[in-house]
């Protein structure tokens, strides 16, 4: 089989008689000079017809597309939810966002349950591989041990942080409108739920195996004076009541924020006292993040495009909780960072702005 | 420098650590404000760390082995359409089967995951509120293969390529989607009893199991892979319904009779839904794998009988009305075809009268009632069909409130005499199929008056029109192709031609 220099094979498409795409290696399709035997049926059509409909015409469609479009309920409804019946279960009145289509919200990750599965399993293995070693050549040993105190107020009380974007993530999962964002949402509840994990596994490996600076790190979340902006800024997060909203808060904003500043910049200032080891360790996260803001971007520049009612809103929001935010990191900055802190959060901050105006959203 | 002292920690403490340990006590905001629906049903939680997280997955473990599932389950997808794996189907008539899944069934595999992204927010105990969230990263898994897996049949037969449209407007749809929606609209643990106890455990070997099976007995490869790949998953689902339950019972006294009531009422909305199960078992598979009351038997009756006689430790009873459950899984079956071959003119699927040997099978698995009761009805709709007087039934049928099912089920004890029971709720008289059914409604009435009956819409005029070729355009059903017997049906022509092509090629 003929490899790339990435090893991935060369694939050429074929339109089987079943109607279906499939990829032929190259080689293979060069020793297609046997002629099998089959029986030729024809098929009715390509797809579903609601999917013909999006497709514009009835074409082979990919998997994403099947799996999602319009495959949440619209109307009919027969019970008002007597947990909140001023909404239907599914109602596009949860936000304030309006949209004649809730399926311009398609994933440029074309994630639907195989292939996030799939990817996230492979991510994962490599996290795995560098857990193991790490811990091969006790490469966390060689931290400064005042450093290793700063991982424990800094990085580990972030799992915190994760567990409220998990939560967020699943309410924008359960009250979002449409399976384009609701599939997407809990994909991204699951990885949260992951990073947490991933960020409770280095605590237990600096603690040389059991709990002991979770806890710590627990305290450092509940009370210490750096990170009450942050909690503060996620439980508010956690009772406001319009979806679009959490989703803009969380997803643009705190994330836009916390993980450039965590993952880049604090991750290099480690560097200087012996914390490589580190840096593998937060491997996933980074490559998470960079693949997860290509979705964050693709929504919040198709709700801008919408109409300037949306954009108002979301600038609106936007501006609301990029001046909370700043101010939660102010401290954190400060504590890990020193003077340095304030110089780079305003970049972090610039950073921010430059990818929020080129979505759109009016600062 | 010397080795780290490393500590060692057991599974259990090490999950503890991934999971809960994660959560902490709001101070900004109000825990109330944060979780504000776990209270309001009455249940009350003393405790949530007694909680018993019955699998203790963390989310890496969760991507390797799904992931490794999906991996193996497209792989035969892929393989069966190349293949053309539709071939191999026991006959034609089968397909029929799988357009009531995807219609029927898929939609609620959607809805399941968005109810338990609410109860995976909204729930809060950190132990349940992890294992909603992955059951419904698991509901999303279930509703996207199953539309994988039916994909490539809906290339080749018709009444799959509607079915979101469908579902939301079909007079016999409206069967599971509004049991969905009771679902839905109630609280979080009234959910978790309604799906993941009484659905999930109680009746899920008689959904899944019935289905799965007639796939592995007709030659549905493609199906059939997808039902052992989401067993597991199903295991799961199983384990976190008995667990809540349990876990609800032991945190407090007050929290039985709420239970019980739930489950007496869960018991008998999955029952009624089910009969679309019982009729797919009995007259739908060209191959069959057992008759419905067989399988009432094996899964309620036994399984179901020694899981609640576990649970009357808890002072937990069996349901309320299983006894008459029980003697209608000697009818329903008959009856739910009968429904559907009157009104084949507004099915999605196809209708026949069962073969001689299909006659013979339904007599000698029911030897009570087939041939003193059905038998002959079917017979007679045969001899009408012969001398070209196919029976139609042209008048919209009167459907029960609540399961909403049209009123042909009969009365405990008197199966010639059709059961009708009725409530009035703010001067206005609503229409029940069974006692059970009134019953429900008399507990929940201003909840159970909102129900959208496909057949009180299509006379206010919100389905179309006036007309049957109006509504049948609105259901997005083609006259002649998605509707009416198998027998004529575009869907038998094409099977019929393959058949003589393949003989052909056997020469």
């Amino acid at each position: 089989m003929k490899l790339t220099a990435t090893g991935v094979p060369v694939f050429t498409v074929e339109r089987l008689t079943s109607g279906i795409k499939r990829q032929i290696p190259l080689e293979e399709k060069a020793a297609m000079s046997i002629d099998i035997k089959t029986m030729n049926v024809e098929p009715k059509r390509q797809t579903f017809a609601h999917v013909a409909r999006r497709l514009g015409s009835d074409t082979t469609a990919s998997r994403y597309e099947e799996g999602v479009y319009d495959l949440q309920a619209t109307t009919h409804f027969h019970y008002r939810p007597i947990w909140g019946p001023e909404y239907w279960t599914f109602d596009e009145g949860r936000t304030a966002i309006k949209m004649k289509d809730w399926y311009v919200f398609k994933d440029p990750r074309q994630f639907y349950y195989g292939t996030y599965t799939v990817t996230r399993a492979n991510m994962h293995q490599t996290t795995d591989r560098n857990f193991a070693f790490e811990e091969k050549r006790n490469m966390l040993a060689n931290i400064d041990e005042e450093w290793r105190e700063m991982i424990v107020k800094y990085l580990i009380p972030l799992r915190h942080y994760e567990w409220g974007a998990n939560m967020n993530a699943c309410a924008v999962s359960d009250a979002g409108y449409g399976a384009a964002l609701t599939s997407a949402m809990i994909f991204t509840t699951g990885d949260r739920l992951g990073i947490a994990q991933i960020l409770s596994r280095i605590g237990i490996a600096l603690s040389e195996g059991d709990g002991e600076l979770l806890d710590q790190a627990k305290q450092e979340w509940m009370e210490a004076d750096a990170w009450q902006g942050v909690r503060k800024a996620i439980e508010d997060s956690l009772v406001v009541k319009d979806w679009f909203e959490i989703l803009l808060a969380q997803f643009l904003v705190m994330d836009g924020m916390v993980y450039p500043l965590v993952y880049n910049h604090f991750d290099t200032e480690g560097q200087k006292h012996g914390a490589a080891a580190l840096s593998i360790l937060c491997e996933f996260m980074v490559d998470w993040s960079a693949e997860h803001n290509r979705w964050v971007d693709a929504v919040v520049k198709a709700a801008v495009k919408e109409s300037d009612e949306n954009r108002a809103l979301l600038s609106d929001w936007y501006g609301k909780w990029r001046n909370i935010m700043r101010e939660a990191l102010q401290p954190q900055a400060a504590m890990v960072l020193g003077d340095g802190g304030e110089a780079v959060l305003n970049e972090v901050c610039e950073q921010l702005d430059a990818r929020a105006s080129k979505l759109g959203l009016t600062l | 420098m010397t080795p780290p002292r490393k500590k060692k920690m057991n599974l259990k403490q090490r999950y503890a650590l991934m999971t809960r340990g994660l959560d902490w006590e709001t101070s900004y905001q109000k825990m109330d404000d944060v979780f504000p629906y776990d209270t309001f049903e009455g249940i009350k939680i003393t405790d949530w760390s007694k909680w018993e997280d019955p699998f203790r997955l963390t989310m890496d473990a969760y991507w390797k082995y799904q992931g490794e599932k999906e991996r193996k389950l497209y792989a035969v997808l892929d393989s069966f359409a190349q293949n053309n794996g539709q071939l191999g189907i026991s006959d034609a008539r089968y397909v029929n089967a799988i357009k009531l899944f995807l219609t029927g069934v898929t939609p609620l595999e959607y809805q399941a995951h968005r109810h338990f992204s609410h109860l995976g927010r909204h729930i809060r105990g950190v132990g349940p509120r992890v294992a909603a969230q992955m059951q419904s990263l698991d509901e999303l898994r279930h509703a996207q293969t199953q539309i994988h897996t039916i994909s490539h049949y809906n290339k080749f037969f018709d009444g799959f390529s509607e079915f979101p449209h469908m579902h939301d407007r079909v007079w016999y749809l409206s069967v599971p989607k509004s049991f969905f929606d009771d679902a839905c609209s109630a609280g979080p643990f009234e959910f978790f009893t309604a799906i993941s106890f009484a659905f999930e455990y109680v009746l899920t070997n008689l959904l899944f199991v019935p289905f799965m099976s007639g796939a592995a007995y007709n030659g549905d490869l493609a199906t059939v892979t997808f039902g052992f790949s989401a067993q597991s998953d199903e295991a799961r689902h199983m384990t976190l319904g008995i667990e809540v339950i349990k876990f609800m019972l032991e945190q407090h006294p007050d929290n039985l009779p709420i239970v019980q009531k739930w489950v007496d009422k869960w018991f008998w909305r999955g029952h009624k839904v089910l009969g679309l199960v019982a009729m797919m078992m009995d007259y739908m598979l060209p191959k069959r794998v057992m008759s419905w009351k067989e399988a009432w038997e094996i899964y309620f009756t036994e399984a179901g009988g020694a899981l609640f006689e576990d649970l009357s430790r808890y002072g937990l009873r069996v349901p309320k009305y299983a006894d008459i459950a029980t003697e209608e899984a000697e009818h329903i079956s008959h009856q739910n075809w009968a429904i559907f071959y009157q009104y084949t003119q507004a099915a999605g699927f196809h209708t026949w009268i069962p073969g001689d040997d299909e006659l013979d099978w339904l007599s000698e698995k029911y030897p009570n009632t087939f041939d003193k009761y059905y038998r002959p009805r079917f017979e007679m709709w045969r001899e009408m069909e012969a001398k070209g007087e196919r029976f139609y039934n042209n008048a919209l049928p009167q459907l029960c409130q609540t399961c909403q099912i049209p009123m042909g089920y009969t009365e405990p004890g008197d199966p010639t005499k059709i059961g009708f029971r009725s409530s009035i709720y703010k001067d206005e008289r609503y229409h029940f199929c069974s006692q059970g059914c009134k019953d429900i409604f008399d507990d929940e009435p201003e909840k159970f008056s909102q129900a959208w009956l496909p057949v009180h819409q299509i006379f206010q005029g919100n389905c179309g029109g006036a007309d049957l070729s109006d509504v049948l355009k609105w259901y997005h059903m083609d006259q002649g192709i998605d509707n009416m017997d198998y027998t004529g049906s575009p869907d038998q022509k094409q099977w019929d031609a393959w058949q003589a092509a393949r003989k052909k090629v056997a020469g």
